[in-house]
């Protein structure tokens, strides 16, 4: 398992090198000069000189990109533009929000996902499964964005059982944490939760008429092991996998629903940022968000190990 | 209705009849089945494929596909508890603990994603609900009981690191993990080499020696019968047609299907000779004949055939399902 550790993070922090390159280069595809917003009203082209010249974006290309890029390595992400805020602890204070609603969503995505998709493999032809098939293509088919207004619409405004909008953090009242992040939660899990019901559910139809689940059977074991354990570790690759995908979507998914919600977290500072032509903010707010898919899709490889033995001798 | 035995009888099978689902509906694939093992016996149950004996071994334990197969009538009795009628959780307790299976299939039937060790010793928790500890420590016992090296090290390791035939050895300690009374082994030899075939064999019967245990045996070959079985019961297209001392059905069998397959045998010294074979095929379950059900590929065939034969005794502990079994008489294996 060390072994395919090391592996792995072989493979993941070039990719990040790269990653972080490609944020960066960002700047120069991005049409809208930094300066001329920052020089103050009906600036003169020296004034606009001038903080070009201050903000190093005279410098060559690569020359910026490694000042940056050594920044970035001792955890220095760089200046707001428009306030006096570091970008590390403006993405810091956000990341919590974000943090939160990734993973409950994809708690969501994940516990709903299986649940459905075994159920379906367990009764295939019957109206159980049905239900779930025609549920997770309307799920694969409806855009969150609308799903989470429907879902305030019921839940907030009619039923008022659920916040609309805000956020409580964790450590001040974990109810509340969950009160207002459940309905985004859930706009932003059913998708990835119907894709993960038909990856299971395909799955789980092969493996349950695998010989070894019979065995299981024969040795005594009750239906909820036999399905739990000794058949759903074997179907569970391609169900992490698409884990791993819906996970990287799902990130890109929290800057509308983070609007919507109004939640304080990096998608809607990554929002207004973008529209203030704040690039240091972008940048840091970029890498930050491309670790953290990086970091989701490192641990989907790692658990391939856990799932099937063979690759981790391999 | 089974042939009397010497031993005090452990499983009874009575009239049953199994169903699957078939595109022509329900269609019954074992017809009136009836035999009994008795304990510390060995019984070979025989027939090509399609005669119902594998299903017949997964109706013991309740395993047939849910919502494909179906016990339709009969009894299966294991001591004096009807085992059919038993709940899905006392049936629990009975699979993997009184009665435990091997699967004709050594590479596919230990799971691929756990260490052999925990599948055996998750079966001796489940039954014998000691700590988890005291179960591995059973599971290393049973892997070094049917003979495979340094069981130890090899408990912690996964069945793709296993031979074919190391991992029946696998499936067999798993089998006996729990000191079972009865054996179902459906095919164990048939999927391996044919010099590891003798080894499993050989462990099956010292096994059952060793533990005291029953076995059903369940296989198309004689060849497999006639080095371990003390009885035998032949199977054909869903019907027992003929049970007797495996001694006495090799040398004189009551059945032509028996006859047919003891010619079909490979015989040491018959090199050059052409092998024999039955001509046609075992009817499909939904087409069956209406008179005797070997009828239509059977040598003897006479008129009287046309009525369905019952199954009578045709010498004391010998019996046939053919209406001819006086008159004919039929070639043994020797």
């Amino acid at each position: 398992m060390l072994g395919l550790l090391v592996r792995r993070l072989a493979f993941t922090i070039p990719m990040l090198v790269v990653v972080s390159f490609c944020v960066f280069s960002l700047i120069v595809l991005v049409p809208g000069d930094p300066a001329v917003s920052l020089a103050g009203e009906n600036p003169d082209p020296e004034q606009i000189a001038a903080v070009r010249e201050r903000l190093g974006l005279n410098d060559p290309f690569l020359l910026q990109f490694w000042h940056w890029f050594t920044g970035v390595l001792r955890g220095d992400l760089g200046q707001s533009l428009f306030s006096s805020q570091s970008v590390a602890g403006a993405v810091f204070a956000r990341l919590p929000a974000t943090l939160s609603l990734a993973l409950l969503s994809l708690t969501v995505a994940l516990v709903l996902g299986v649940a459905v998709g075994v159920l379906a493999a367990m009764r295939p032809g019957t109206w159980v499964d049905r239900v779930a098939t025609f549920a997770a293509s309307l799920g694969v088919a409806v855009p969150y964005f609308w799903v989470g207004m429907i879902l305030v619409l019921l839940f907030a405004i009619n039923l008022t059982i659920f916040p609309a909008v805000g956020y409580t953090p964790l450590h001040e009242n974990p109810l509340q944490w969950f009160l207002h992040l459940f309905l985004p939660a859930t706009a932003l899990g059913l998708a990835p939760a119907a894709v993960i019901a038909r990856q299971t559910r395909a799955g789980m139809t092969g493996v349950l008429r695998e010989d070894y689940v019979r065995t299981a059977t024969a040795k005594g074991l009750p239906p909820a092991r036999v399905v739990g354990k000794h058949a759903l570790k074997n179907a569970a690759i391609p169900v992490v996998t698409a884990f791993g995908l819906e996970a990287s979507r799902l990130i890109g998914g929290t800057v509308v629903i983070e609007q919507l919600f109004a939640l304080p977290g990096l998608g809607s500072l990554a929002y207004t940022s973008v529209f203030a032509r704040d690039f240091p903010m972008v940048q840091g707010v970029l890498l930050v968000v491309a670790a953290l898919v990086l970091l989701i899709n490192l641990l989907v490889d790692l658990s391939y190990g856990y799932f099937n033995p063979r690759i981790r001798q391999s | 209705m089974s042939a009397p035995t010497a031993t005090t009888t452990l499983l009874a099978v009575d009239d049953l009849r199994v169903e699957f689902a078939t595109d022509h509906g329900w269609s019954t694939v074992v017809a009136g089945t009836s035999f009994s093992v008795g304990e510390r016996e060995i019984v070979g149950l025989v027939g090509e494929s399609g005669s119902g004996k594998t299903v017949t071994g997964l109706s013991v334990l309740g395993l047939l596909p849910r919502g494909v197969g179906r016990v339709a009538s009969g009894s299966v009795t294991l001591g004096d508890r009807d085992l059919l009628g038993l709940s899905e959780r006392e049936l629990r307790s009975v699979r993997g603990n009184e009665v435990a299976m091997v699967f004709q299939e050594p590479m596919t039937s230990l799971n691929p994603a756990f260490r052999v060790g925990d599948q055996i010793a998750e079966a001796v928790r489940l039954h014998r609900g000691v700590s988890r500890r005291a179960a591995r420590d059973r599971a290393v016992e049973v892997l070094d009981l049917v003979g495979i090296p340094h069981a130890r090290r090899r408990a912690d390791e996964y069945p793709h690191e296993f031979s074919g035939g190391m991992r029946q050895r696998a499936m067999i300690a798993m089998a006996v993990s729990c000191e079972p009374r009865l054996l179902i082994a459906d095919e164990p030899t048939t999927a391996l080499d044919v010099t590891i075939q003798a080894q499993v064999l050989e462990l099956l019967a010292g096994m059952q020696q060793e533990l005291g245990m029953s076995v059903l045996l369940v296989t198309h070959d004689l060849g497999v019968v006639a080095e371990v079985c003390e009885r035998v019961v032949v199977m054909y297209a869903g019907q027992v047609v003929e049970q007797t001392d495996a001694v006495e059905l090799f040398d004189h069998p009551r059945h032509p299907y028996t006859e047919g397959l003891l010619a079909a045998m490979p015989q040491l010294g018959s090199r050059g000779q052409r092998l024999s074979s039955i001509p046609g095929r075992t009817p499909e379950p939904w087409g069956m004949p209406q008179g005797c059900r070997f009828a239509p590929r059977c040598g003897y065939a006479v008129d009287a055939c046309g009525e369905p034969p019952p199954l009578v005794t045709a010498r004391s502990g010998h019996l046939s399902r053919c209406h001819r079994h006086d008159e004919l008489t039929l070639r043994g294996a020797r």
